[in-house]
């Protein structure tokens, strides 16, 4: 789960991270008392907002109205402009930045620092860099934040308040599940407040159950990809007009790739995982058909998920939907034979092999055979 | 001999009485596994498929040597099943669970690891050492015996490889699947090394996918360290560009991740990257 800049500052304050005063707007005529003068922001999954034009000052509750009209309805690498937050304009004498990850190989959160924030931290020399693992087994040790402290070379004042916020900063990491905490720029401001800038978090959606409070957050999915997360089916849209069912991520990416090796685009996906249920089968194909695919390509490796299981879903979805969609299956695995029949009897091509498939497929859709 | 799992291996599953529990343990059983004991809280006393179950990991190793753990656990309690085996001294924990919250694993994984435990998983198909044992979920048809060791990072797309190595008669003597997860037991640089010290393992094949830098990790260690042919496919050349874990995650990965990075790591330690999954055979033919 992504988290707007406004919902992820209103966790960080839960968690005592200092952040500006702001109000949310998503109508111009909405905006009533904004903290003057302020920074109009325009709220969007995607980074590189202030570079798009998405963040800009206002002096005047009018002209905080103007710049808002303007920002909303905006379209941010492809992400829609649906509210702004307007935010307390900081004093900035200095831009930091720390964040939280998790490093896979070393299997620990990484601390980061580096006085040089309010830039793309990839782009800071290694040098200027503090980075330290934590062991989740015994947390964030004093040590870790007095020398993440004095890498920063900060006045005391400052330096103390950074520190705290490192350590809320974890303490929200490890609470709220995040696979991402950063704070580019961590302000330090004029009258030696330190202040989070800017805030983006990522919650690991595996932990969603525990923290069901976030559960309706916009994630800026097509309606189709919405429904299809209400339904708990992983189903993902793309620039391409061939719908693609498979089971388990590593398959339905292989079978992508092979489309785009033999000159097919995958348009949509459809990753039934461990399914063996026949509804859910047929609800995830019942969304594959509405996004209008070209063709259907079929590939599946029986194991929980049974291929006469999946084979009933589709024929059923298709008779009831009256769809006349071409469809190629390529099926093996535990039932093989019965789903082989099932789908033979809707008409569908079999392919024995991936590339087969795939190649079928993109003949199909451009009327080759 | 095999890797990880051989006839010696003494197998609990914690969490026998759900579906998938039960259709495994029968399964796992046709394949030559000892399947000794199962556990579920608060079912001690009844019996799956014959197989006794207890409420404790704790009583299968006390009653019946239980040695090593397959979960079947729901994420949420997968972290406390895990913990749990580890405190009874089981020392192989396989995970097939999904959807374990990273904050788990981060908890319970290291630990396994400080307690020399080897944890397999999670999110993965498990491990099978055809002739010996399996502890997972691959349909027990495709495999063959054989001196190729595989380690895959994905479920049915190590199905399909081994299925077509089987076909054209590359066996293996064992198949980890580690599991897709960011955070897990064994990486693929641990289930090399297992491979080169194996005198039955000829030749190894890797599975791997896009994200992470779990591939160029093994490339580079394949160029210092492995002596064996190694033939290597990867998924997701045409994935949407998913998730960028935020400027923080490019650090990590530092411009590593992607497909090209992965297949080009391959290739400048000499292993053979196939294009399409059934390619992996013919690769091995030539290696």
């Amino acid at each position: 789960m992504k988290f707007l800049e406004h919902k992820a500052k209103e966790i960080f304050a839960r968690y005592g991270i200092p952040v500006p005063r702001g109000v949310l707007a998503s109508r111009p005529e909405d905006i009533v008392d904004p903290p003057l003068p302020c920074m109009v922001k325009a709220q969007v999954l995607v980074g590189g907002r202030g570079k798009a034009g998405g963040i800009r000052p206002a002096e005047t509750l009018d002209e905080a109205r103007r710049v808002a009209g303007q920002i909303l309805g905006m379209d941010i690498h492809g992400y829609r402009v649906k509210q702004v937050y307007l935010e307390e304009r900081l004093n900035i004498a200095k831009e930091l930045y720390l964040g939280l990850a998790i490093d896979r190989s070393a299997r620990e959160p990484l601390l980061m620092a580096t006085a040089m924030g309010g830039m793309d931290v990839e782009d800071v020399p290694r040098e200027e860099l503090f980075m330290e693992h934590v062991p989740a087994m015994v947390g964030l040790q004093p040590y870790v934040v007095r020398s993440l402290q004095a890498s920063l070379s900060l006045d005391k004042e400052i330096g103390d308040q950074v520190a705290a916020i490192a350590r809320h900063a974890y303490d929200l990491f490890r609470k709220e599940d995040a696979e991402l905490v950063e704070i580019n720029p961590l302000v330090v401001t004029g009258d030696g407040r330190v202040v989070a800038g800017d805030a983006k978090l990522v919650i690991d959606d595996n932990a969603e159950y525990r923290h069901p409070e976030y559960t309706n957050l916009d994630q800026d999915r097509t309606p189709l990809e919405q429904e299809a997360h209400e339904k708990g089916i992983v189903f993902i849209q793309l620039d391409g007009d061939i719908g693609v069912i498979a089971n388990g991520a590593g398959l339905t990416m292989a079978t992508l790739d092979a489309l785009n090796l033999k000159g097919g685009r995958g348009g949509v996906f459809l990753d039934l995982g461990g399914t063996d249920d026949p509804e859910k089968v047929k609800q995830a194909f019942e969304l594959l058909i509405k996004a209008h695919p070209s063709v259907i390509l079929v590939n599946i490796f029986g194991g929980i998920t049974k291929a006469d299981t999946v084979a009933t879903g589709v024929k059923q979805a298709l008779d009831e939907m009256q769809a006349t969609i071409p469809v190629v299956a390529r099926i093996k695995g535990v039932n093989e034979a019965a789903a082989k029949e099932i789908l033979r009897s809707i008409g569908s091509r079999a392919a024995e092999t991936i590339e087969e498939a795939a190649e079928l497929a993109v003949k199909l859709k451009t009327g080759g055979v | 001999m095999a890797v990880l799992l051989t006839k010696k291996a003494r197998v609990v599953v914690q969490g026998i009485t759900g579906h998938q529990g039960q259709f495994h343990t029968r399964a796992m059983r046709d394949f030559g596994t000892k399947v000794v004991a199962g556990v579920t809280p608060g079912k001690a006393g009844s019996k799956i498929e014959g197989v006794p179950v207890f409420n404790r990991v704790r009583d299968a190793v006390l009653k019946r040597k239980a040695n090593a753990s397959i979960l079947f656990v729901p994420a949420p309690y997968a972290k406390d099943a895990a913990v749990e085996a580890i405190e009874a001294g089981i020392k192989l924990v396989v995970i097939i669970t999904e959807r374990i919250p990273f904050h788990d694993c981060l908890d319970f994984i290291p630990y396994a690891r400080s307690q020399g435990v080897t944890v397999i998983g999670p999110n993965c198909p498990g491990i099978a050492s055809p002739g010996q044992g399996k502890m997972g979920i691959i349909p027990n048809l495709i495999f063959k015996e054989g001196d190729t060791g595989v380690i895959s990072r994905s479920g049915t797309l190590t199905y399909e490889i081994v299925y077509a190595m089987s076909q054209a008669g590359f066996g293996q003597s064992t198949c980890v699947g580690i599991g897709g997860d960011p955070i897990n037991g064994t990486n693929m640089v641990e289930a090399l090394t297992l491979f080169q010290k194996d005198r039955k393992t000829s030749r190894i094949v890797l599975v791997g996918e896009i994200g992470g830098t779990a591939e160029e990790e093994a490339a580079d260690f394949i160029k210092k360290k492995v002596t064996k042919p190694v033939v290597a496919y990867v998924a997701g050349r045409t994935a949407p560009p998913g998730k960028r874990m935020g400027h923080a995650g490019a650090i990590i990965q530092a411009g590593k991740g992607t497909a090209e990075s992965k297949t080009k790591a391959f290739a400048d330690a000499g292993v053979r990257v196939a294009q399409y999954p059934g390619e992996v055979a013919t690769l091995l033919a030539a290696a």
